[in-house]
């Protein structure tokens, strides 16, 4: 447990020291995303009964976790390639669980203040939404399927080019097509057949039905964990790789 | 015995950077390891460490092997590596700390052997700067306090003064004389002829991979000689070894031309093995 909380507190002062420059990456995109497409373009649009930007909200909270979970493999990357302090977790005598674990919940952490970011400005927005359990769950779910992933990636990859190929080709196509700024189902169905094997769309799906105080969409939820629980598996076998 | 390897070898594709390397070193000692880039010094302490995996062979640090006991093995060891992988944003504080949570120590203990430690290696009051702030030498520093922080019984230093400069190299060694009078083993890689002499109880010559020689550094010397007379030809130079200086006297009064005599030293044993320099030029 010791060694778990001193990895997870590494990443936590790191991101402390970063906090004001890390508060204005995380808002700037969605800042972009409510301006442009919620009281721009989608001021007098409805989607389901709802205003656009109820319905974005929802979307930037399910993208915005997704990538902050995903930014862990950065992370990772520059401990590794870059400042070598990777280095000293290998040299401790701590097990890859402990390694995996500290990592995702790091990463897991991050997509919730990032989430916390984008409330903030949806409220300020006067956006009401319902952010129950049902909401947080989802958000979390999501954050460790992406956070899995990165920790994963990270110990493959080879060099810190590989990392940013990685997110160009899976992360920048998944936030756009996986339900963020459109319903997935207004899609023609070949599309929406090869969308619904996106993690994002499960995530958006049921953060969006949480929001709306609707039932849970409990299929996206146990997709989540699975997919999740293998990633995290995954991330624990690779560790190893990442030796010489 | 508390560093034990046994045909070690490792494979980069198909370059083998280490060719069955065997040795043994005792409690206490301060082992060095000379040899040129690339020769494997740093491949050895990274297989060691654990930052590495050997293609095949055996290795034992204080008894536990390095890979089916990997947790207890990295628990008898600090390791200084080559580069400098401290948390550059974080404070020299929260750099030791974590390390001792790593490491499991509690909290209390923790604080005492930074404080300690700290003291011990001359930069107590940089407890809370941030290691970026600090000079080379002082990351150094910090970096051997580290490794201390749990109070390992092996530390593996890997060429700890590249890069320092003389005088902060002294104070280096001052400490690791130090550290090695406490009790405690040390792996010490280098390619500082100077370093190896001053520091090590036994020497292994590393070349290609292998080594091909080991003893303590008097011996080795003592084997091609006590004096060496350099003779300065048409562009290269040629050293002839003497058993004594008035040999090596009577050479020069026969022969004539221009000589420099001085004591023989490490670098010599190395030419002598393999007709080549540990310091490549």
């Amino acid at each position: 447990m010791s060694a778990i909380l001193a990895i997870y507190q590494r990443e936590m002062l790191i991101l402390r020291k970063r906090f004001f420059r890390q508060l204005a990456s995380i808002a700037i995109s969605p800042l972009l995303y409510i301006v442009a497409f919620g009281f721009g373009m989608g001021r007098n649009l409805k989607v389901g009964g709802h205003s656009y930007m109820e319905f974005l909200i929802p979307g930037l909270v399910a993208m915005s976790s997704m990538t902050q979970a995903f930014a862990m493999s950065s992370e990772i990357n520059i401990a590794r390639f870059y400042w070598h302090v990777f280095e000293e977790f290998q040299a401790a005598p701590i097990g890859n669980l402990s390694y995996v674990s500290g990592e995702v919940l790091a990463g897991i952490t991050r997509a919730l203040f990032s989430v916390a970011v984008i409330l903030l400005i949806a409220a300020a927005s006067g956006v009401v939404l319902s952010y129950n359990f049902y909401f947080w769950l989802a958000v979390s779910l999501n954050a460790f399927v992406f956070s899995s992933l990165a920790v994963t990636l990270a110990m493959l990859v080879k060099s810190h080019s590989d990392q940013a190929l990685l997110s160009n080709f899976f992360i920048t196509p998944m936030a756009f097509l996986g339900g963020t700024f459109f319903p997935v189902n207004s899609m023609p169905p070949w599309v929406r057949y090869i969308l619904h094997f996106l993690p994002l769309t499960h995530a958006c799906k049921a953060i969006r039905a949480a929001a709306f105080a609707q039932p849970p969409l409990y299929s996206s939820y146990v997709l989540l964990a699975v997919l999740g629980a293998i990633l995290f598996v995954l991330a624990f076998n690779c560790v190893n790789r990442a030796r010489d | 015995m508390m560093i034990r390897l046994e045909n070690l070898r490792k494979l980069y594709g198909k370059v083998e950077a280490l060719r069955g390397v065997s040795l043994q070193v005792g409690e206490g000692e301060l082992f060095s390891y000379l040899g040129p880039n690339g020769s494997g010094k740093t491949t050895t302490i990274r297989i060691l460490t654990g930052l590495a995996a050997a293609s095949s062979g055996d290795a034992w640090l204080h008894g536990f092997h390095i890979d089916k006991e990997s947790v207890q093995a990295k628990r008898q060891c600090g390791v200084v590596t080559q580069n400098i992988n401290l948390d550059n944003e974080l404070s020299v504080g929260e750099n030791l700390h974590l390390h001792g949570k790593l490491f499991q120590m509690p909290r209390k203990e923790r604080l005492g052997r930074i404080e300690e430690l700290l003291e011990y290696v001359e930069i107590a009051d940089r407890l809370n700067s941030a290691v970026k702030s600090l000079s080379g030498g002082m990351k150094r520093r910090v970096m051997i306090a580290r490794a201390l922080m749990h109070s390992p019984k092996i530390l593996f230093l890997d060429e700890p003064t590249a890069g320092l400069d003389p005088a902060i190299r002294r104070r280096i060694w001052s400490l690791v004389k130090s550290i090695q009078k406490n009790g405690t083993t040390i792996f010490l890689t280098t390619h500082y002829i100077e370093e190896a002499e001053f520091l090590a109880d036994r020497v292994a010559f590393l070349d290609k991979g292998i080594i091909v020689a080991l003893d303590t550094p008097q011996n080795l010397m003592e084997a091609i000689g006590a004096w060496a007379l350099d003779k300065v030809g048409d562009g290269d130079m040629q050293t002839v070894y003497f058993r004594n200086r008035e040999d090596a006297n009577d050479h020069i009064t026969a022969n004539g031309g221009s000589f420099s005599l001085r004591r023989v030293n490490l670098e010599d044993v190395f030419i002598s093995l393999t007709g080549k320099k540990v310091r490549q030029q």
